[in-house]
């Protein structure tokens, strides 16, 4: 076996090889650019090699320096993770030539299949069922005017080179294909170097079924069976599952067989993916081969049990596969949740800066339900604008798909995360939603349950109760060791006040203590509201602690817990309200207080992220039209269009392209 | 017995229904609670012990001798916060607006006498319209009496304002004198004159939120301390002040329960440093990771930002914090930075409040505005309340110490008792750069011979360990193992003795 191998990424996944190495008894070495010199995969690896600054086109995208980094380092192997060099031919090639292998497919596969246009090509002769569309190069956006209305809208343009949702746009008419075909083009060429782009037919209401494979050097392919991946925002994926709820056996055969023989066809060597698009009929498409290791790769272990970069070390230094088709077993359900940095509140800008909080639920195994959070950051890491702005995978596994997503929603009520804004409440609020949970899924799910975008979740009638009850029980704990502060005028009686009001926002919930006494751990018999029986609330709470766990009448209960003034941001299945305690007399007086209404912004338009003025595509005095382009923003090498959001005349423009803007800074005035 | 009873009763519950449901209406409607409704929040339930129901203004002018309310104005007495005692006054808006007579003014200098006697804090909440002008210069007598009692108390028992509603001409000066103002927001103003005397006098037209509002006062004046959204939320957060404040000048600090494990460590705060030197960063992560349960309770939190200033608790106990914040004008020292902090640490030591400083400061600030506002006598004060301060003070010196401004924040010279670095420490005259365009001016032409004795400058002076060296830092410690030493320090601290030598008082630079 290898004695050193080379990690040629960063982030989640170079943490997620280096622990598989390690386990093999395999030296690891780390790259880094500038911006990563703090990095977890840094402090993780044997070694590490500085390879150059935080722009990845001059550090991890440069074959040159990696290949350096191994030839200092005497690593014999470089896994290249997902993303950067991980499919580009030229990288296994250059490092061939210096006698290093690629842990991953021959240079030859990759051509194969790397190239979206190429691999319809080889699917057909595969004879793998494929989407029609057309597959030469869009030359101008009249060209892919032309060739969509040939198809038939609505289509989809997307980048040759691209994959992970970046340079991807669906357009519904000629206007959106002429205005996706620019922005696909551009986002294309600054992501990877590549600007063509081809257009195919979108199919309605698809889902999106992946078949993960693995072959060696000896001609041997199988597969693990398929990942459901419907669960997507702007073609990103933002949960995943195997199996999926879709599938039956034969459905699942005659799939992972097609991807078997395309594997075959293109002499596969390592481990691979194979995209379908499927109807709800249960037909499906290939859509593209992924020739690297998926970012949603734990699904697939947690429910095979089989180590998957372990496989590609084993099959890339030689070996043949030890696993055969017959041995795969498919065991209970995984749901992975993708964390990432972008404020869902903010139709999900990109968010950057320092990880003031970052504390994930603890992994481990209970016997049932696993945990396993796959990510490259720790509490103080720094988000930069630089690189993929996902900070962890969080996946659950259990026996079945509704324990599974239950242990997930469980796990992210737990999962604390300060100092920049993030996807959990959105992630949350997914998990709890009937539709999700009754596996009725498609690539549109997320456009059609929150059409307006992602709004806070209203406190509903089974949440009330819960959150009333962990306000109460911390305000108890509060109020008892306030009791007891010296310099009393009398001691304290040490008696709990019996009726109390919990404001959940705007809503007064009266609330009765039975019996119990405060103290930890606390145990309380309240009253809640109009219920007619009481309920034992038991917690360890302890005042400074950002988790509120405990039992609510026998069923755990996890809140987030923010301090406010007089009380506490509780945050709970993608709910975020006000909590404040008092006693009635207060509460009573709290209801004189006036209203306030928040200042007005909506005279201006705002950045909503940090990041770069690309573009103002309007002057000052111009009238403009609800939903038409004002400026343009690109953060994280996502290229945001900000458009009007009414009918509004342009006042004055204060920004100006090439503008470095801060959140909330203002770009323009309207009238 | 009966009829002498009920005839008890009917006085209180005269006095209780003060200027009418009419006006207590007229006031929710504003608004705002009653003065009586206030003292309900602010006080433990059943706990408000009144005083002086009765009394009633001698005047006779203007056809004052009909227009009688007992109380006159003001709602006077004490009672618990969590069970301690404080003394409150309260002006009731809704009996002659609240406005100051002789007798309205003798009930609260009874209770400052008895504040002050009994050693407890005092609480004034402010609504009212001023002076009685119908009394003249009694009234003005009764200002003069209150302000001398705000003065003998200040520095003995804690004195706490809360405007919540107008507070003009007179009536601003005690307030003034008192430790802490807080605001309401939008329902709450203060000024010497008011809207129509400044246009009369100055042709100035302006609304009263504007000449002294809450926004005004928590950013650009700086009189009050921090500004509240309504009536029930001020006075809750009173409530929470109080909680951290010893109850007079010779108290213990009170001690609270805390389950925050003393020797919490905080791996995040080892990158909390950015490598960039002139990259900011937030100093109030470091706070919320170093004190208990994150529990700060800011000071002028939105005046002079580039300093920070608040309450906090180690083990239990109430801390002073002062932190340059280097996210804000790279957390220089100008005019306002210094005086805010100037009057908060003198307020700690007033009380035996420990401080503990958290340094990041590139110097003071340069320019004209500094210069010909009187920054040198703004920044002595600085200097001066930490060199005069007695109580333990620890400090911990992040990342810049430059110049005047290192001696300034409560360093080793200035009597500090524990002085800590983090290795990301300079401690130096100033920034490399600087030194080097000083000390070889004659080099300036020749890039490369700078960019070297630049680099040998931040060798020689970038770190903690020349200061260490000479004994002005006690320890380079681990910015992860900061809590826990600060705790340590701060015990050995305890029973702390240090006098200054007889004075009348010192004369610090005002």
């Amino acid at each position: 076996m290898f004695k050193k191998i080379l990690i040629a990424n960063r982030g989640e996944i170079a943490c997620r090889v280096i622990k598989t190495a390690r386990r093999m008894g395999i030296k690891t070495v780390a790259v880094y650019s500038d911006a990563d010199r703090d990095a977890v995969h840094v402090e993780m690896a044997d070694e590490a090699v500085h390879i150059g600054p935080a722009i990845a086109a001059e550090s991890y995208l440069v074959i040159d320096k990696i290949v350096d980094a191994c030839l200092k380092t005497g690593a014999e192997a470089v896994h290249p993770g997902y993303g950067f060099l991980s499919e580009r031919s030229a990288f296994p090639k250059a490092l061939a030539e210096k006698g290093i292998v690629f842990i991953g497919p021959n240079p030859g596969a990759i051509d194969a299949m790397g190239d979206k246009i190429e691999s319809k090509k080889f699917a057909n002769a595969a004879n793998v069922s494929t989407v029609p569309g057309y597959l030469g190069v869009i030359e101008d956006a009249e060209h892919a005017v032309r060739i969509a209305g040939e198809i038939g809208y609505p289509v989809m343009i997307k980048a040759s080179a691209g994959g992970g949702g970046k340079g991807m746009r669906i357009a519904w008419s000629d206007a959106e294909a002429r205005e996706g075909y620019s922005l696909s083009k551009a986002e294309a060429a600054a992501s990877f170097g590549d600007d063509r782009v081809f257009v195919e037919k979108f199919i309605v209401d698809p889902r999106h079924i992946e078949i993960q494979v693995l072959g060696d050097k000896h001609g041997n392919v199988i597969y693990l069976g398929e990942r459901e991946c419907s669960i997507q925002r702007r073609n990103q994926k933002v949960i995943e599952e195997a199996p999926s709820p879709l599938l039956d056996e034969a459905t699942r055969r005659a799939m992972g067989e097609q991807a078997c023989a395309l594997a075959r066809a293109v002499g596969y060597d390592s481990a691979g993916t194979v995209e379908f698009v499927a109807g709800q009929d249960k037909s499906f498409f290939f859509l593209e081969m992924n020739t690297r290791l998926q970012v949603e790769h734990p699904v697939t272990e947690l429910i095979t049990g089989i180590d998957l970069v372990e496989q590609m070390i084993r099959v890339a230094y030689g070996e043949k596969l030890a696993i055969r088709q017959a041995d795969v077993k498919l065991d209970g359900w995984a749901v992975e949740s993708r964390i990432y940095a972008e404020d869902p509140f903010r139709n999900f800008l990109p968010s950057i800066g320092r990880l003031v909080r970052y504390r994930p639920p603890e992994e481990g195994f209970d016997g049932e339900i696993t945990v396993r959070n796959d990510t490259g950051v720790v509490e103080g890491s720094e988000i930069s604008m630089y690189y993929d702005p996902m900070i962890a995978k969080l996946v659950t596994h259990a026996p079945t798909r509704l324990e599974a997503i239950e242990a997930q929603s469980a796990a992210l009520d737990a999962f604390i995360i300060d100092g920049i804004q993030h996807n959990i409440p959105f992630l949350t609020s997914l998990h709890a939603s009937e539709r999700w949970r009754e596996g009725r899924l498609s690539t549109g799910f997320i456009k059609e349950e929150y059409p307006d975008g992602f709004l806070t979740s209203e406190v509903d009638a089974e949440a009330k109760p819960l959150l009333a009850a962990a306000a109460l029980a911390m305000e108890v704990v509060r109020q008892s060791r306030l009791d007891a502060l010296p310099g009393r005028l009398r001691p304290s009686t040490a008696t709990l006040a019996r009726d109390w009001v919990v404001k959940l926002d705007k809503d007064y919930i009266p609330v009765t203590v039975d019996e119990g006494f405060a103290d930890i751990p606390l145990e309380l018999d309240v009253v809640i509201g109009d219920a007619a029986e009481p309920v034992t609330i038991s917690s360890r709470w302890v005042p400074g602690d950002l988790l509120w766990s405990g039992e609510i009448g026998g069923s755990a209960l996890t809140v987030q817990v923010r301090p406010i003034p007089n009380g506490s941001e509780l945050r709970y299945r993608g709910i975020s309200v006000k909590a404040q305690v008092m006693s009635p007399r207060i509460a009573k007086l709290d209801q004189l207080m006036p209203e306030k209404a928040p200042p007005d912004t909506s005279r201006f338009l705002l950045c909503p992220m940090p990041g770069l003025i690309v573009s103002i595509d309007v002057v000052e005095g111009q009238q403009v039209k609800a939903g038409e382009m004002l400026a343009i923003v690109e953060a994280m090498k996502m290229q945001n269009v900000l458009r009007a959001e009414r009918d509004l005349t342009v006042k004055t423009i204060k920004g100006k392209p090439g503008d470095s803007m801060a959140v909330d800074a203002v770009i323009m005035e309207f009238a | 017995m009966k009829e002498i009873l009920a005839e008890l009763e009917r006085r209180r519950s005269e006095a209780w229904a003060g200027g009418g449901e009419k006006r207590f209406a007229a006031q929710h409607a504003r608004g705002k609670l009653t003065a009586r409704e206030r003292i309900q929040v602010l006080l433990d339930e059943h706990s408000f012990e009144e005083i002086d129901i009765y009394v009633e203004h001698r005047c006779t002018d203007f056809g004052m001798a009909d227009q009688k309310v007992p109380g006159d104005g003001v709602v006077t007495g004490s009672g618990t916060i969590n069970g301690r005692t404080v003394y409150l006054f309260a002006k009731d808006f809704t009996v002659f607006g609240g406005s100051l007579s002789e007798t309205h003014a003798a009930k609260i200098v009874k209770l400052q006498d008895m504040a002050l006697r009994n050693r407890a804090p005092i609480i004034g909440l402010f609504d009212a319209g001023g002076a009685r002008i119908q009394e003249g210069v009694a009234a003005l007598g009764g200002y003069g009496e209150v302000f001398q009692r705000n003065v003998l108390a200040s520095g003995v028992i804690p004195q706490i304002s809360v405007i919540m509603g107008p507070c003009a001409g007179g009536d601003v000066y005690s307030p003034a004198m008192t430790d802490f103002i807080f605001m309401v927001r939008d329902t709450s103003y203060m000024f010497v004159t008011g809207p129509d005397v400044v246009k009369t006098v100055t042709n100035e037209i302006v609304t009263s939120e504007e000449l002294g509002g809450a926004s005004i006062h928590t950013t650009k004046s700086s009189v009050a301390d921090g500004s509240f959204e309504n009536d029930v939320e001020a006075l809750l957060q009173v409530r929470r002040l109080v909680d951290f404040l010893p109850a007079h000048n010779k108290a213990e600090l009170p001690e609270i329960q805390t389950w925050d494990d003393q020797d919490r460590v905080e791996l995040s705060l080892d990158t909390l440093i950015p490598d960039n030197p002139n990259k900011p960063y937030d100093m109030k992560e470091l706070i919320l990771k170093v004190v208990d349960e994150g529990d700060f309770f800011e000071i002028q939190a939105n005046h002079a930002k580039n300093i920070l200033c608040g309450l906090a608790r180690m083990e239990g106990r109430t801390v002073g914090i002062v932190a340059n914040q280097p996210m804000v004008l790279a957390g220089v020292l100008d005019i306002d930075a210094s005086k805010k902090a100037a009057r908060f640490v003198r307020f700690c030591d007033c009380f035996n409040i420990p401080v503990v400083t958290f340094v990041d400061v590139p110097g003071f600030l340069p320019g004209t505005a500094q210069e010909y506002g009187g920054l040198i006598k703004h920044g002595a004060k600085l200097l001066f309340a930490y060199a005069e301060a007695t109580v333990p003070k620890i400090t911990v010196i992040t990342r810049k110490a430059y110049g005047g401004a290192y001696d300034v924040m409560s360093s080793k010279h200035l009597r500090g008792d524990f002085n800590y670095a983090w290795p990301t420490a300079e401690i130096a005259v100033m920034g490399a750069k600087g030194a080097v365009e000083i000390l070889y001016r004659s080099e300036l032409g020749d890039a490369a011979k700078i960019a070297e004795r630049t680099a040998e400058y931040q060798r020689r002076f970038a770190n903690p360990f020349v200061a260490a060296e000479r004994g002005y830092i006690d320890d380079v410690i681990k910015p992860r193992a900061t809590r826990s030493r600060i705790n340590r320090a701060l015990r050995l601290c305890r029973n702390k003795q240090q006098e200054n030598p007889w004075k009348k008082h010192d004369n610090i630079p005002l």
